[in-house]
């Protein structure tokens, strides 16, 4: 890349690049998609197909799926490029290494994030939930997700390229998702309890915005010290 | 310096254990029982005492990398996950007479559970990382990535409890603490703060040693 590219022309091709990539590498998306509806259709088959049942537990059956397919996708999210030697390029580039990290992270909500949202409520009808539930389990997602790619880079790329990567990936990385699995299960048990349910959003929309702020930064900073 | 802290230790571990055991009077409602507060409520306050200081290292670390810091982190993070677990098993020894259940997912358990896991990641990321520069910085880091993110976990722990379930747990701070349980409690504190200080160095001085097997300094004073 020359030094003359602006950041913002920097940050798309970034962008680009990987959503190309993922488009070359269906699977890869595909994966966690399918692992997320295999999920959510063990419950039923584990705690009985009676509807009052099912829709109780709905929300944190489907948040709980979200969580466990982001972090099974996390590890393609700097994997390749550490291998291939992108990842130095992209730390050695003039730009500053927090926004192109942001690209990638940006990338990986598209590709693993959105799917899960667009999917969540043919999951949820199937669990019986209620039209309001299932809009709010959109919304939530629609929010929660994009902190789960961002919290989850930090810990991808604390872990790079270390034995057992992928369990130590979800020991570091679960603990921090608690919050959005609190703030998004509760506000759709709000709405479908017929409660307003602004307080938790907007509590999931500042846990949102702090980690956009801090994340890519963080992310940056472990990828130099892994890459040591 | 090691063997003051250490006989200091001893001496208010001591005293703390007989103002505990033998001098405070059993509880009205709680009986005998009480007395695993003694152990429990200071192993509580240090797990999130060791914690606090873990991350005050791993600020000072990053930025003026000094390598004794990384030292105290990886010392200290075991001893701070054996006094979550401790306080986690006396207050499930002490929930099982009192609620009648070993454990109740109350914000408080639920937290310091949390906290144990944060432990435990960071401990495992230290194992994981051959490299020991690598690992120290990593292990910043998560802890600092954790200290930020602990307030957070706490509330929303904490609010998600007040949804589900309402305030149908017996908490301690009911009746007053009288200075017969508070005297002990506070000795017992110091013992455990004492303890800490000792193992810690002691950790850290074999750490030490094992690290600079090869240089000068300590090969002249072993011959």
């Amino acid at each position: 890349m020359a030094a003359n590219i602006n950041l913002f022309s920097a940050w798309q091709r970034v962008l680009k690049r990987e959503l190309l990539l993922a488009y070359r590498q269906r699977n890869d998306i595909m994966t966690p998609l399918i692992f997320f509806i295999i999920v959510i259709s063990l419950f039923p088959l584990g705690v009985g197909p009676e509807p009052d049942m099912l829709r109780t537990i709905a929300p944190g059956v489907i948040w709980v799926a979200a969580l466990l397919a982001t972090l099974l996708s996390l590890s393609r999210l700097f994997g390749n490029e550490l291998h291939d030697g992108t990842l130095e390029q992209l730390l050695l580039s003039p730009q500053p290494a927090s926004i192109l990290v942001s690209a990638k992270i940006f990338s990986h909500w598209l590709t693993t994030g959105l799917p899960l949202v667009i999917i969540s409520p043919l999951l949820g009808v199937s669990l019986d939930m209620s039209s309001s539930a299932l809009i709010y389990t959109m919304i939530t997602l629609l929010l929660g997700t994009p902190i789960l790619s961002l919290v989850g880079a930090i810990g991808a790329a604390l872990t790079l390229g270390l034995r057992g990567g992928g369990v130590l990936l979800a020991l570091l990385i679960l603990p921090l998702y608690i919050p959005v699995l609190i703030f998004a299960t509760g506000a759709i048990i709000a709405t479908s309890n017929g409660f307003p349910a602004e307080a938790q959003l907007s509590l999931l929309g500042a846990y949102l915005i702090i980690t956009l702020i801090f994340a890519p930064w963080i992310t940056s900073y472990a990828l130099r010290v892994s890459l040591d | 310096m090691l063997p003051w802290f250490a006989w200091l230790c001893a001496l208010t571990l001591a005293a703390g254990l007989y103002l505990g055991l033998f001098v405070a009077p059993p509880d009205y409602q709680q009986g005998e029982t009480v007395r695993i507060m003694f152990i429990h409520v200071p192993a509580a306050w240090m797990s999130m005492f060791i914690y606090a200081t873990m991350a005050g290292a791993a600020a000072v670390g990053l930025v003026w990398k000094i390598k004794l810091t990384d030292t105290f982190i990886a010392c200290a993070a075991p001893i701070g996950a054996s006094f979550t677990l401790l306080a986690l098993v006396t207050g499930s020894i002490w929930g099982k007479p009192m609620w009648g259940t070993w454990w109740v997912w109350d914000a408080r358990l639920t937290s310091e559970l949390i906290l144990l896991f944060l432990y435990l990641g960071f401990m495992s990321l230290q194992s994981a990382i051959d490299d020991p520069r690598r690992a120290a910085r990593a292990g910043a880091v998560l802890v600092l990535v954790g200290v930020i993110n602990l307030p957070v976990i706490h509330y929303s722990v904490e609010w998600w409890n007040t949804l589900h379930q309402p305030a149908s747990v017996a908490r301690i701070d009911g009746p007053r603490i009288h200075s017969s349980i508070l005297i002990p409690l506070l000795v017992m504190m110091g013992a455990f703060k004492l303890f800490f200080i000792s193992v810690v160095l002691l950790r850290m001085r074999s750490d030490i040693l094992e690290n600079e097997a090869d240089s000068r300094w300590l090969k002249e004073q072993g011959a």
